[in-house]
This record gives structure tokens, C-alpha cells and sequence, in this order.
């Protein structure tokens, strides 16, 4: 089944230099587990291949069922040397969450995940 | 019943809610006020008003925040800690101690000055001593760009604000303090925490964290059930419920609207957050992955089992230097074909900027409406857009160069594709570019002062 990031979790984005960083909270405890899998460092730099010009790191907090990723060179230069719109990351978060991945039915269904194609 | 320090936050950062100071002194009980006033390059803005005026430096919305919180100040016993005092904290804490003389309270404020994280006068003789002050992403040592420096501040920490507190001060005035430290100082001052305290003091760190923000732990810019966030309009600000042992509550006050609870704190943590297992400061580095939230109550939620480790040898400092000159100019396209306009123009302008042999280090365009901030994942809804904002914007280190664009783009409205307005604001502003260069320096060569005036 295909799930929207969007229905699976909450977010908030800032900046620091040039970088971005997105921390990701499940919205549901039980869900945490499926986002440490798939919401890996290396699809979350594909998510954002051509955007962004350097790597993706990962960190998580079970604690708050959170993941934080540093999206690296994401500002063009960033704070005050930034042309974008998004000079500060602020929306970085909703970017991310426009992910889709793709879950196995049974988990899904075990997991009561809202499909992505309603 | 275990004794309860309160710290109410009042200002996220220098431009925020005017109302907040004083809602947050009058809206229920509260023992500190603690405003954060500082961001990355506000330091070099201030140090060129004081090049200008040798009184001035410093953050002025101060001054009125004071003197709408005066009253609680001084009959209420609630004191105030602010880095506002920007490159020139004795001059704030005399413009604040003239406004309480001119609503007869002279006398009775008794204010903290903290000096010495001002490094600029120093500058020179450090770098010859060996502090290279290389830029912590780069590795650049700071003489590249010596001539350009507008202002140099160390991050200071919790340490001089709580001697001030100590030493009677009921308003305390920073120069660079980190955020966190303006809610940390007085917890550690009320609760007697000792300076190798690690788990109590990151705890403080933490505390402040979650409300230098202002509103954006309380239902202000919260993505989580957004629609259901009551009364915006009526938003109260965070505050901290500390105990001795570590543990706080973040509340707001009754009657008051937004939320506090544990999906909008979460949000705050980790916001603007690096390594969750490291976030460092001069007094402590605490672990975000040891944090447990809970919910304690209608807007209250409990914050616990915090831990930290000790500090490193190094203060964080903030550098600005002039970094060459950017503008930014936009125009709107309209329906039909919005976005296919929207782009010809683009193709169009930059063509002209090329024949004007005119060279800049970067030049960005995006069509707000489209692909402004999400790029190509916000898919073809844009092309099917009613409006669409083309905006440009160039840098370089000739002014004459980014002076010249701004002058290109407006003749579009006449000269290039059809269905354009808003352009009213005329052209763009070229602005001189203050760039930000972290950098590291040994803590034995930083040392603050404190002053009560």
C-alpha cells in the first residue's frame, strides 16, 4: 500500500548556516518503528535530489518518536548570503512530507496506516 | 509541596509581539520575564548604529517592553533578563534606567550589566596570539576576510547573569548570551544548582530551548492539528513551572489561547536542532534524547529524566563581515498560462542582464505560486495557476552591477510578456550583504564582567 509521509507524521524545519534541518514526529507511537526503517538518510537524499547540494544526515530520538535529518547546502549560502524565498528553511518541512513510500499490505493494515490513494 | 520558579518567555527574538512582555507580566504569577532579542547577524546591525551613534547598540524595543512590564517590576517583584544589550549593554541599561525615571521609579531598578563577550576591540591582538578563529564549516581562518569585520561576540553563558541575580540586580542586560542561558540563569540561581550540576543545568538549557521561541512551543506556527489550535489571535506565550530537582512544566496563562501540548512541544525541540545527543553550550551539553514529555493537564505538559555531560573548553563566536550586495525583484503574471509567462520573462531579463556584460557571483530565479520553495516535488499544480510571482534576485561584490539589475526589471511590465502587474513598489533595494562566520575560541581568553548600575 502507498503511504503519504503527510498522514504517518508532523514536522518543523530550520537553519543553521547553510544547512536545513527537518525533524520528523510520528503521529502515532506505533508508527515510529516504520519511519526509523524506511525513512532512511539516503531515500530522504533522493527525495531531495537537484534541491539540495550536499548530504543527508540522520539522527533519531526514540524519546519523542523523532527523527532529525541535516539536509546539507539546502539554503544557497544560507541566512543573510540566501536570494530564496526560503532563506531559512522554514518550509523544508512540508517538503518532506510530501514523501510516499510503499508498505507491505499486512503491515499496513496491522499498523491502521491511511493509504496514500484513499 | 515543592517550591516552583516560573520564567515566562516575552519576546522570541527582536521583532516579535509587542503585546507579549507585558501580557505575560499582568496574564497570572510569574518570577522572571526573559527576553531574547538576538539572531546570527543582528549584532552587526547593531554595531553599525553604534559606529554612528556611540549611545546607541543595542536592541530599542527594549526600552518600551521595560516600561509596559515597569509596574510589575517594581510592585510585584518580577525580574527581567534580556540580551538585549546587543555590542553596547551599559548603554541600554542607562536608557532603560531613564525611562523608569521618567515614570518616577527611579532608584528603584537596580540593573545587571554584562559585559566582555564584545571581542571586536581585541580582535587584532588575538588573532597575532595564535586564535586563528577559523570558520567551523570551512576551516578558513578568519584573516581572509579580517577587513570586512563588522562585529565579533562570544557566545557567554549562565554564569555572570546569575552573579548578577545574586548580587541584587532585578533587571539583568546582556550583550551575546545565548538564548537558552536567559531561562537557565535564573533557574540555577533560585535552585542553588552547582556549576558541575550537569544534569540540572541541561535540564535549565533545555527548559530554554523549548520557550526562547515565544509562541512556537504554544500553538504558534504548529503544524500538528493546526485547524483545531484555539485562538490565535489571543495566543499566550510559553512558561516555565521549574523545580529544584530539574523536572519543569511548560504552561501558559488561563484564559489565553494556543496550545501547549505534547505534539507542539515536541515541534519546538526539535527545531533548529543538529546532533540531538550534543547540544552545546558554555555551561553544558545536554542530550535531547534523554528528554521524556507527558501530559500533565489541559496546556501543561511535564518535562523530565534530562541529562548532560560537561562542557568543552571552547566558546562559540559570532562574526559578521560585508560579504558583497544582493537584491531581490519580483513581478506577477496572470492567467491564461501564468507560469509560461512567468518564465519567458525570466528568459527574457536574463538575456538583457547578458548583453549589459553585467556579471554577478549568483543569480536565483523562482516563481512563487509554482516551485517557489517545495522545487520539481510540487509536480504541475503550478502550471494551471491563477497567478504566478516571478522573482529574481542576484548577488555579487559589484554594486554598480546589482544597482544596474534593479533597474531591469520593471521595463518587463512594457516591454515583455503580457498579463503583468504588481510592480508598484517600484524597483528593488540594493542592500549590502552582512555574512555569518562561526568560529571557535578558547574560554580562558573570554572573560565577562558584571556590573549593577
Amino acid at each position: 500500500m502507498r503511504v503519504r509521509l503527510l498522514d504517518l507524521a508532523h514536522a518543523r524545519s530550520g537553519d543553521k548556516g547553510d544547512t536545513a534541518n527537518v525533524g520528523v514526529i510520528a503521529l502515532k507511537p506505533e508508527w515510529y518503528p516504520l519511519l526509523v526503517e524506511d525513512l532512511t538518510a539516503d531515500r530522504v537524499a533522493g527525495h531531495f535530489r537537484g534541491l539540495i547540494t550536499g548530504g543527508v544526515e540522520r539522527f533519531e530520538l526514540p524519546n519523542l518518536h523523532a527523527l532529525n535529518f541535516l539536509l546539507h547546502g539546502a539554503l544557497d549560502g544560507g541566512g543573510t548570503l540566501s536570494l530564496k524565498t526560503d532563506a531559512q528553511g522554514k518550509v523544508y518541512s512540508t517538503a518532506l512530507l510530501r514523501l510516499v513510500f510503499d508498505v507491505p499490505d499486512a503491515r499496513a493494515a496491522a499498523l491502521r496506516l491511511p493509504s496514500a490513494d484513499g | 509541596m515543592t517550591r516552583i520558579v516560573r520564567v515566562a518567555s516575552g519576546q522570541g527574538f527582536w521583532g516579535d509581539w509587542l503585546e507579549a512582555p507585558r501580557r505575560q507580566v499582568e496574564g497570572g504569577p510569574v518570577d522572571y520575564l526573559m527576553l531574547d532579542y538576538l539572531a546570527e547577524v543582528t549584532m552587526s546591525i547593531l554595531q553599525k548604529q553604534k559606529e554612528r551613534d556611540p549611545n546607541m547598540g543595542y536592541a530599542r524595543d527594549f526600552v518600551g517592553a521595560m516600561e509596559s512590564v515597569l509596574p510589575a517590576v517594581i510592585a510585584r517583584g518580577v525580574r527581567v533578563i534580556a540580551n538585549a544589550g546587543g555590542v553596547n549593554p551599559p548603554a541600554c541599561a542607562a536608557a532603560i534606567r531613564a525611562a523608569a525615571g521618567k515614570a518616577g521609579a527611579a532608584g528603584k531598578l537596580h540593573v545587571g550589566v554584562v559585559t566582555g563577550d564584545d571581542l571586536l576591540p581585541r580582535l587584532d591582538q588575538l588573532m597575532a596570539d595564535g586564535h586563528a578563529l577559523a570558520h567551523m564549516e570551512t576551516g578558513t581562518p578568519l584573516a581572509s576576510v579580517r577587513d570586512r569585520v563588522l562585529s565579533a561576540n562570544a557566545y557567554i553563558g549562565s554564569t555572570p547573569i546569575v552573579e548578577a541575580l545574586r548580587r541584587g540586580a532585578n533587571v539583568v542586560v546582556t550583550g551575546r548570551s545565548t538564548d537558552t542561558a536567559l531561562t537557565m540563569a535564573p533557574l540555577r540561581f533560585e535552585f542553588g544548582w552547582g556549576d558541575t550540576d550537569w544534569n540540572r543545568l541541561a535540564a535549565g538549557i533545555i527548559a530554554g530551548h523549548i520557550i526562547e521561541c515565544g509562541a512556537q512551543c504554544s500553538g504558534g506556527n504548529c503544524l500538528h492539528d493546526w485547524r483545531s489550535i484555539p485562538d490565535l489571535a489571543n495566543v499566550g506565550y510559553p512558561i516555565v513551572e521549574g523545580h529544584e530537582d530539574g523536572t519543569f512544566v511548560v504552561t501558559k496563562h488561563p484564559g489565553t489561547g494556543g496550545r501547549i501540548d505534547v505534539p507542539s512541544v515536541s515541534e519546538q525541540l526539535v527545531y533548529e536542532m543538529g546532533d540531538p545527543h550534543s547540544y552545546i553550550t558554555p555551561d553544558v551539553i545536554a542530550d535531547f534524547s534523554s528528554i521524556r514529555l507527558e501530559q500533565a493537564g489541559e496546556n501543561r505538559v511535564r518535562v523530565f529524566g534530562i541529562q548532560g555531560r560537561a562542557p568543552t573548553d571552547k566558546l562559540k563566536v559570532s562574526i559578521a563581515y560585508r560579504d558583497g550586495y544582493k537584491a531581490v525583484g519580483s513581478l506577477v503574471y496572470v492567467w491564461p498560462d501564468a507560469l509560461e509567462k512567468a518564465e519567458l520573462a525570466d528568459r527574457v531579463l536574463r538575456e538583457r542582464l547578458d548583453r549589459l556584460g553585467l556579471r554577478f557571483d549568483h543569480i536565483l530565479t523562482e516563481f512563487v505560486g509554482a516551485s517557489a520553495t517545495h522545487g520539481r516535488l510540487a509536480g504541475d499544480a503550478g502550471r494551471n495557476a491563477p497567478e504566478v510571482q516571478f522573482r529574481i534576485g542576484v548577488r555579487g561584490q559589484d554594486r554598480a552591477a546589482v544597482e544596474r539589475f534593479t533597474r531591469e526589471i520593471v521595463p518587463l511590465v512594457l516591454n515583455g510578456p503580457p498579463s503583468v502587474t504588481g510592480f508598484a513598489a517600484g524597483r528593488p533595494k540594493v542592500e549590502e550583504i552582512v555574512a555569518y562566520w562561526p568560529a571557535l575560541i578558547d574560554k580562558t581568553v573570554v572573560q565577562t564582567a558584571v556590573e549593577i548600575l
